[in-house]
């Protein structure tokens, strides 16, 4: 039985609940799916900064297609991997807006690569949010770029093999040599603390876009429980152990300088797995 | 309103007539043979006194879906491309049609399949009248047969464009976009000031104020029984545009026996096959389509009771001859005529084939 | 300085993904043995102890946690 304190339950004491930015819609993501803990820390960078009438988010093709249906502010449904020419086209026409493009990998590193590398390269003044989970989510869970070697999906049922598929890519860390992205970072959502850091980091995405410097890109490391078959805490488990050795979080590129003793040339090609998702 | 007259080329009169009408982004890739318009606007930097943003983009996917980005804003964006480019583009046109958004597009056809060549052609009327894309959509799909006309229809497209929320396809080819001709030029139309936009596109997305919902501008919905309403309401739209905004120009019809149907580059071939074959003493007229969607059925269909044959004359293996066919209900001989690959048909090869296929 | 907390769970909209249940500090969130409209075993709070620190509602993906706090 859930107990209730009502002497604490009341307005003046409340220190967290739902921002508004967000509708009320109930989101259709899985149960424990990254992608509803991103969308409610942008959607409260947003209402912190008091720019929901100044921000035009950018959905892309997968999981998070709907994702207009969630944010209260204005929104643009991309064909699959084109969200960041929609941005560009969304701040050029309209510096005073903030713009923001919430794409996955599959979007973003794999059909949408062009779009993604020279958005980048022009050093459009928008704010990137990526949400890597190392596969297929909507259609299902097949291989994604960046799916570990190793690593099974439904396209790679024994596991990611190098010589068949390639290796995982980094975007991120390819993105963060280019001249034109200002702020590049990789977090994660899977603890509190972590979320806090995520939402740190998307912050200072958005305040960027006053200073006209270039693209602030926000990898999110994301579980995908579903696709990985596993619990939800299992999932963000695995997450750490595996995926942060290839993809490590922290920040990459800051004010526009790689930062120190990151070294984005390390190539992790057979990091073993710890547990062998089913 | 016309006032001023200038030579130019008509790939020129495209880029003028979208700094002249207020347009506020332009977004495109180079491809023969159309680079001029974006050439053109680079040099006249419009962004240094109108205010218009132009981009060269990565590719032609690119550009159209910046063309979608920028005019899901309601702001009056365009780009332009030939006929690999517009296939590429295809994608973005269909999301732009099933999202209802207002554009504009101008696709200089050159000889295809594939590669192809970069002399002119007509061979993209399937693609830019039945679909291209995926799903049941329409272009407003508009053909200039002078350089005049590439610089009137800019004007005439936004008024489209934004009354019926629909992309504007302004199809031509090199013959035209190269051509140098006399154009009279207009005033500067402003670009929208903010209220102005606000009022002419309150669907788009410009920042949701307190006092409504936010904007969506998206092609999806998972509802089949909803797509179906709103498959129904664009077929609506399409048939009111039928309706009231088919153009087309009749020459010598009111008196002829036989009358070419063409438009664009051959219409022009057209009318002096017409000219060649009167003083010859054949009563020939020239049914000239200038919207080829929404195509003129109704006036093809009245034609067709009072002319004896019809010769569709287009660059392209025969593809405008079908829906001619169908708005005169097969009621009397209609063949056609064409070269393709790159090739204008002569005005003497048109009245010769005239003369076999349909007068014998 | 101690605090005294209280979560209030929308248990209609929680799909009982047991991460609040994971990060809880003071172990003092679980899943129900009911199950909400949409058939999650929904998270409730089932022992005194909260301190108010949040991280369930940080957690949360679906955003269905709110904090109440008091300094005690």
């Amino acid at each position: 039985m859930a107990i209730m304190n009502q002497d604490i339950v009341k307005p003046e004491n409340l220190v967290y609940t739902k921002t508004k930015v967000l509708t009320d819609a109930v989101m259709h993501y899985c149960p424990g799916c990254g992608h509803g803990t991103t969308h409610r820390i942008v959607a409260e960078v947003i209402d912190e900064l008091g720019i929901q009438d100044k921000t035009v988010g950018i959905a892309p093709v997968g999981c998070s297609v709907l994702a207009y249906n969630y944010f209260d502010v204005d929104f643009e449904e991309a064909a699959h991997g084109r969200a960041p020419a929609l941005a560009t086209a969304v701040k050029r026409l309209n510096p005073d807006l903030y713009v923001f493009t919430y794409q996955g990998d599959g979007d973003l590193a794999a059909i949408g690569t062009a779009e993604t590398i020279h958005a980048c390269n022009r050093g459009e003044n928008i704010t990137m949010v990526f949400i890597n989970n190392g596969i297929y989510g909507m259609t299902g869970g097949q291989m994604a770029p960046t799916t570990l070697v190793g690593m099974k999906s439904q396209t790679t049922p024994y596991g990611r093999n190098v010589e068949r598929n390639g290796y995982p890519l980094r975007i991120t860390e390819l993105l963060a040599t280019l001249p034109g992205t200002y702020y590049v970072t990789r977090q994660s959502v899977h603890t509190p603390a972590a979320v806090r850091k995520a939402k740190a980091a998307i912050k200072k995405g958005f305040e960027n876009q006053k200073l006209k410097k270039g693209v602030s890109f926000i990898e999110i490391l994301s579980s995908c429980n579903s696709g990985w078959k596993m619990t939800p805490v299992q999932a963000n488990k695995w997450m750490e152990e595996n995926m942060f050795p290839n993809y490590p979080v922290g920040d990459i590129k800051v004010d526009g300088k790689i930062v120190e003793n990151v070294d984005i040339n390390r190539i992790v090609v057979d990091h073993p797995l710890t547990v062998v998702n089913q | 309103m016309a006032k001023e007259m200038k030579l130019m080329k008509g790939n020129e009169a495209i880029a003028r007539a979208m700094i002249a009408s207020g347009t506020d982004g332009y977004f495109g890739y180079p491809i023969t043979p159309q680079s001029e318009v974006m050439e053109t606007l680079m040099a006249e930097q419009p962004w240094e006194t109108t205010g218009m943003v132009v981009l060269q983009a990565e590719s032609e996917l690119a550009s159209i879906n910046m063309v979608y980005g920028g005019a899901a804003t309601g702001k009056k964006v365009a780009t332009s491309s030939s006929s690999p480019g517009i296939s590429l583009m295809q994608e973005g046109l269909t999301y732009l049609a099933g999202a209802e958004v207002p554009c504009l597009i101008m696709n200089a056809i050159r000889g295809g399949p594939g590669r192809g060549t970069i002399q002119p052609a007509q061979s993209d009327y399937f693609q830019s009248v039945k679909g291209g894309g995926h799903g049941d959509y329409q272009l407003y799909t508009i053909a200039p047969a002078s350089v005049q006309e590439m610089y009137d229809f800019v004007f005439d497209a936004w008024d489209i464009a934004f009354k019926y929320r629909i992309p504007v396809l302004i199809l031509t080819d090199g013959a035209i976009g190269q051509c140098m001709e006399k154009c009279y030029v207009r005033d500067y139309v402003p670009r929208w000031t903010e209220e102005e936009r606000r009022k002419n596109a309150p669907w788009g997305c410009w920042g949701k104020p307190a006092n409504r919902g936010h904007n969506v501008v998206t092609s999806l919905e998972l509802e089949s029984s909803r797509q179906e309403v709103f498959n129904l309401k664009l077929q609506a739209k399409y048939r009111e545009m039928e309706a009231k905004e088919v153009k087309y120009e009749a020459l010598n019809c009111e008196d002829a026996d036989y009358v070419i149907v063409a438009y664009g580059t051959s219409s022009r071939i057209a009318m002096k096959a017409m000219q060649i074959g009167r003083e010859k003493g054949l009563k020939i007229g020239v049914f000239r389509l200038i919207t080829l969607f929404p195509f003129p059925k109704k006036e093809i269909k009245e034609l067709a009771q009072h002319v004896k044959g019809m010769l569709c004359v287009e660059m392209s293996a025969g593809q405008m001859i079908e829906d001619v066919k169908l708005a005169a209900e097969c009621s009397l001989p209609i063949e056609h005529f064409g070269r393709f690959g790159g090739i204008i048909p002569t005005s003497e090869e048109v009245l010769e084939a005239l003369e076999k296929q349909i007068i014998k | 300085m101690a605090f005294k907390g209280q979560i209030v769970v929308d248990t209609d909209r929680c799909k009982g993904c047991g991460l609040c249940v994971e990060a809880c500090p003071m172990h003092v969130i679980e899943l129900s043995k009911h199950v909400n409209g949409k058939g999650y075993n929904y998270s409730e709070p089932v022992k005194e102890g909260c301190i108010g620190c949040a991280s369930c509602a940080l957690i949360c993906p679906d955003g269905v946690i709110s904090v109440y706090k008091v300094k005690c």
